[in-house]
């Protein structure tokens, strides 16, 4: 079932497995001072440094998550002066009808309620999840890059990328493992 | 070797432990049922020692059957409560709030630890939370649920609980938002709800770790479902990284709202002894008091049946003991102020309610005053023992006796205040039914079957955080290097 899409598996990239964190980010760093561009990590623990070798600085999700505090303060003081003057406008113990200080505590609550989901939604998005199958997966050393592993790809998208000279290249990085990788069939 | 105070410097992981070695210890609880079943029952008969399946006679199946039993009471109770009607419960007038309410702040309180490790703490980079910080999170969903039943059901007609959320609807009706709790309502549902994102993002991790260690179909399956396809890489990383100190950023506000939020119910409002403004932080204070009290309550236990010993060490235990003895204090504070207030304010009714709380030949509810006095203050006086302060034992009856103390000063703001307000012809006695009591040992049966399931079905520990503890300990052994923060960054990653 082709359906005119090219389904075939192509090549997707080499990969080499460490046994530390500080030979990943050594290995990252030599990869990138070969000349690859587009190279990655996967580590059962967050590696520092390695998305500065990488040049990876990204600062969108601070944004998404502001905006939508933004957006839930907007949408807590709007619904409240909303209802309280118009929708449904009565008098509470003579109070006035935009009490605005007790309108706080409920715009505090949407601002972080909303906040909360930029976070932890737009990260899920940044990430591309979810996505439980991926040409990466493909790889037998990534069954332990979430246990004990630490491993670098260089994509075969790379413009210097060339099957045999990665994997030369990346034999001298001292690694435990390298193989090339393939994309799944329909993928 | 690094001393503080001129103490041999304690590692947070005690032991040799490698990556590998800590995910089978903590992955395993997970995914090996046998290791549910190797911390067995001693005191039991000998004809059921026999006849019994290892299963049986496991304390993980002993706690989750109490567990059940107490579902099943809260289930008998709610039905013959919604059957009924709110009446079944001892509730009256003038006492119109009674152990529902009391068990609502209760149960929110207990709540409040969870966050208070998995944010506040993580903000200030103290890394000894990263062994408690996953059940802590996990009790306070628990116990946030717990909570939240008693509002719910008390509004008379659950069924229509929807009527509390703004939305369109043909009565052409909205909240009454200058309301305390109508604010309740927001506060709650947010905190459950955030509680629950910050907890999941914690898992993804753990779950990417246990769909690749899984050996049976289903649980690859359940995992890799749950992991929504974690694959660890640099990319993914530092944008969780920056996702979880956002919503530590954001909890963290949250919680101290939550509960103050919870007090503007009793200080809003002008019954004498409720319409205090110490209420916010002194109901903070003594959330995180009864909350520590419970995680430490939990902690014991789980530690020597799961083999925790080497990740919950006797320096967590120590610094517990100590937030729990600095919280007490705020509480003590909050009562000797209480008792100032009513007297320097020199309102009549305040200080009738003072007399009414605390004179034992005069009021008929001055036990429980004294009973929250010697559970919240004298008894965890002992904290200031170091030596009691590391004896399990010990900590465990202290951190009951916190909970009950903390309970009893629910029941002292709560009912008590209300017996006696304005009018002396409508003083009033309040007396908790059975339905009450059933509700109550209802939710703790909840509660601890929800903690069992946790424990039987996701892991306890929050494993790629003790595998970065893991890896700046011994980074900082290699180079010789100070304890804490910042320091831990490798040099070459900059």
């Amino acid at each position: 079932m082709s359906h005119g899409r090219d389904t075939a598996p192509k090549r997707y990239g080499v990969v080499a497995s460490f046994r530390t964190p500080e030979e990943l980010l050594a290995a990252a760093n030599r990869t990138r001072e070969a000349g690859y561009r587009k190279i990655d990590g996967f580590s059962p623990i967050p590696v520092e440094g390695l998305t500065d070798v990488l040049k990876f600085d990204e600062s969108i999700l601070g944004w998404i998550t502001f905006g939508h505090g933004v957006l839930g303060a907007c949408i807590g003081v709007g619904l409240q002066w909303w209802t309280s003057n118009f929708a449904y406008s009565h008098n509470v113990g003579g109070k006035p009808l935009s009490s605005w200080p007790m309108f706080f505590p409920v715009t505090y609550e949407c601002t972080i309620l909303l906040a909360a989901f930029g976070a932890t939604f737009g990260m899920i998005a940044l990430n591309g999840l979810p996505k439980p199958h991926q040409p990466i997966f493909n790889a037998e050393a990534m069954v332990r890059a979430s246990q004990d592993r630490f491993v670098l790809l260089v994509e075969a998208s790379d413009p210097n990328f060339d099957e045999t000279k990665v994997k030369a290249f990346m034999q001298t990085l001292d690694p435990e493992s390298v193989e090339a990788v393939w994309t799944s069939e329909g993928y | 070797m690094a001393t503080t105070n001129g103490k041999p410097h304690e590692p947070l992981i005690e032991g040799n432990w490698t990556n590998a070695t800590i995910d089978a210890q903590i992955g395993d609880i997970v995914l090996d049922p046998k290791r549910h079943t190797e911390a067995q029952l001693k005191r039991i008969p000998a004809f059921l020692a026999k006849s019994l399946p290892d299963q049986l006679k496991s304390p993980w199946f002993l706690m989750f059957g109490i567990g059940f039993i107490g579902v099943n009471i809260l289930l008998v109770a709610i039905t013959v409560l919604v059957l009924t009607g709110i009446g079944v419960w001892g509730n009256n007038q003038p006492v119109g709030w009674g152990l529902d309410i009391i068990n609502f702040v209760w149960w929110i309180g207990i709540g409040h630890a969870g966050t208070l490790i998995s944010a506040i703490l993580l903000l200030l980079r103290q890394q000894w939370r990263n062994s408690i910080n996953r059940f802590a999170e996990a009790m306070t969903i628990f116990a946030v649920m717990c909570a939240g039943m008693y509002p719910l059901l008390h509004t008379g007609r659950p069924w229509v609980a929807y009527w509390l959320f703004p939305y369109p609807n043909v009565l052409a009706m909205w909240p009454q938002f200058r309301s305390p709790l109508v604010w309740d309502v927001f506060a709650v549902s947010t905190y459950m709800t955030v509680s629950i994102l910050f907890w999941y993002v914690g898992l993804i991790p753990d779950f990417a770790t246990l769909r690749d260690r899984a050996r049976s179909r289903f649980a690859q399956i359940a995992f890799g479902f749950l992991a929504l396809g974690w694959n660890g890489s640099a990319k993914s990383w530092h944008r969780y990284t920056h996702a979880s100190i956002m919503l530590a950023g954001l909890s963290t506000p949250l919680v101290l709202s939550v509960h103050s939020i919870v007090s503007f119910d009793f200080a809003m409002s002008i019954v004498p002894g409720w319409n205090v403004t110490i209420f916010p932080p002194y109901f903070v204070a003594g959330a995180v008091f009864a909350g520590f009290a419970m995680v430490i309550a939990l902690a014991i236990p789980l530690r020597k049946w799961y083999r925790l010993d080497s990740f919950i060490t006797m320096k967590h235990f120590d610094w517990m003991a100590k937030v729990m003895l600095a919280t007490g204090l705020i509480v003590a504070y909050g009562y000797v102020m209480e008792v100032f207030y009513a007297w320097y304010s020199g309102v009549p009714l305040e200080q009738g309610l003072l007399h009414n709380r605390i004179k034992i030949t005069e009021a008929p509810y001055s036990w429980s005053f004294w009973l929250l006095i010697l559970f919240n203050v004298v008894i965890p006086a002992a904290l200031w023992s170091p030596k009691i302060r590391r004896n399990l034992t010990a900590l465990f009856w202290i951190s009951m006796s916190i909970s009950i103390g903390m309970w009893f000063e629910r029941y002292v703001i709560i009912p008590v205040s209300l017996t006696r307000d304005y009018l002396p012809s409508s003083f009033g006695y309040y007396t908790p039914t059975i339905v009450d009591y059933g509700m109550f040992a209802g939710t703790i049966g909840f509660f601890l079957f929800m903690m069992f399931l946790f424990i039987r079905f996701l892991p306890t520990i929050n494993i790629f955080e003790m595998k970065e503890l893991l890896h700046h300990m011994q980074h900082e052994k290699d180079h010789g290097e100070g304890h804490g923060g910042d320091k831990t960054v490798p040099a070459e990653a900059h």
